[in-house]
């Protein structure tokens, strides 16, 4: 075992206890926020921080090999998926109604005289006649 | 029954012929994309028996005949206006904020008192192409703290903005995210709008 080796180790140990550090820290964030909203941030420590930390630390572990191949598409597939279901969550609550609690002193963005009189169905997807 | 499944599969067939006459370009895309499919296969197989090899050219061919079908539905495609030496100097910039908003969310998260400040609110989009408002979205999705809610311009957007949903809000963020979506338009190829439509 030389160096270099024992470096890589111990360096993608490092990688993998942080990665594994921030999903947790989601975890705790999911329990401790207090609403829908707070809580759907909190994943989204373990979605971007813990994905990319666990996966450079086991392409460390893999080496030059096909694994790591395996690993880095996988890892850029969680990196397009992961904030699309993130957003189809929270769009999904938006239009169910579920309202997030503004701060004091803020309101929120939306205008609401347009939710009564427009017809326009939002969701329609481009293109594809009903 | 089964002559009219017959004829539906003769059907299906015709209509890709039809839509591989409109043009050679098509054919090779499709060519292109095949071999790129059965790369892949091989790729993350990994085991090169001739029954699992057969498997997957099996799978390629129904997928090329699935995707042809769906073209032939909407035709619609992804377009790439994307410069690609910018993309990974996004990237780059996109992990430095990452592992910002991560820090600032970690510590919100473990501290005794909760700090929390919820606010949506609508930030403008001028990135043109699809594919770079898409990753505009992801982007601000991705960094934890931010959420994109709605972007198709309808009951809660007027056109050109996204609706944002942040954690703890300051008053910084909104030139933060107009920082982020300055930087996807310098990664657009110019005149991208026009493929977009």
């Amino acid at each position: 075992m030389n160096i270099l080796s024992i470096l890589n180790e111990a360096l993608s140990w490092i990688l993998i206890l942080s990665g594994a550090f921030f999903v947790l820290i989601g975890a705790i964030g999911t329990v401790r926020f207090p609403d829908f909203w707070s809580r759907l941030h909190a994943a989204s420590v373990s979605d971007s921080a813990g994905i990319i930390l666990l996966f450079l630390g086991m392409a460390m572990q893999a080496g030059f090999s096909l694994i790591a191949v395996k690993l880095a598409i996988i890892g850029a597939f969680l990196f397009i998926t992961g904030p699309t279901a993130t957003h189809a969550t929270a769009n999904a609550a938006l239009v169910s109604g579920l309202r997030p609690k503004e701060a004091e002193g803020l309101t929120a963005a939306e205008p609401s005289h347009k939710s009564k009189n427009s017809k326009k169905d939002p969701h329609k997807i481009k293109g594809v006649k009903p | 029954m089964r002559s009219r499944t017959i004829h539906s599969v003769f059907h299906n067939l015709y209509l890709i012929e039809e839509y591989a006459a409109q043009g050679s370009g098509a054919d090779l895309k499709r060519i292109i994309t095949a071999l790129a499919m059965m790369g892949l296969w091989l790729l993350m197989s990994g085991i090169y028996e001739p029954m699992l090899v057969g498997y997957g050219v099996v799978s390629v061919l129904l997928v090329s005949w699935v995707m042809a079908r769906m073209d032939r539905v909407d035709g619609d495609l992804l377009h790439w206006h994307i410069k690609p030496f910018a993309f990974f100097k996004y990237q780059a910039w996109l992990m430095g904020e990452i592992a910002k908003a991560n820090w600032v969310v970690t510590r919100n998260i473990l501290s005794p008192n909760l700090h929390l400040r919820q606010h949506m609110f609508a930030v403008p989009v001028t990135a043109e192409s699809d594919i770079a408002q898409v990753m505009f979205a992801n982007s601000i999705t991705l960094t934890p703290g931010t959420i994109t809610i709605e972007t198709e311009p309808g009951r809660f957007t007027e056109p050109g903005r996204f609706l944002v949903h942040a954690l703890d809000y300051t008053d910084a963020d909104p030139a933060s995210i107009a920082e982020m979506d300055r930087r996807v338009v310098a990664c657009e190829t110019a005149r991208a709008g026009e493929g977009a439509a």
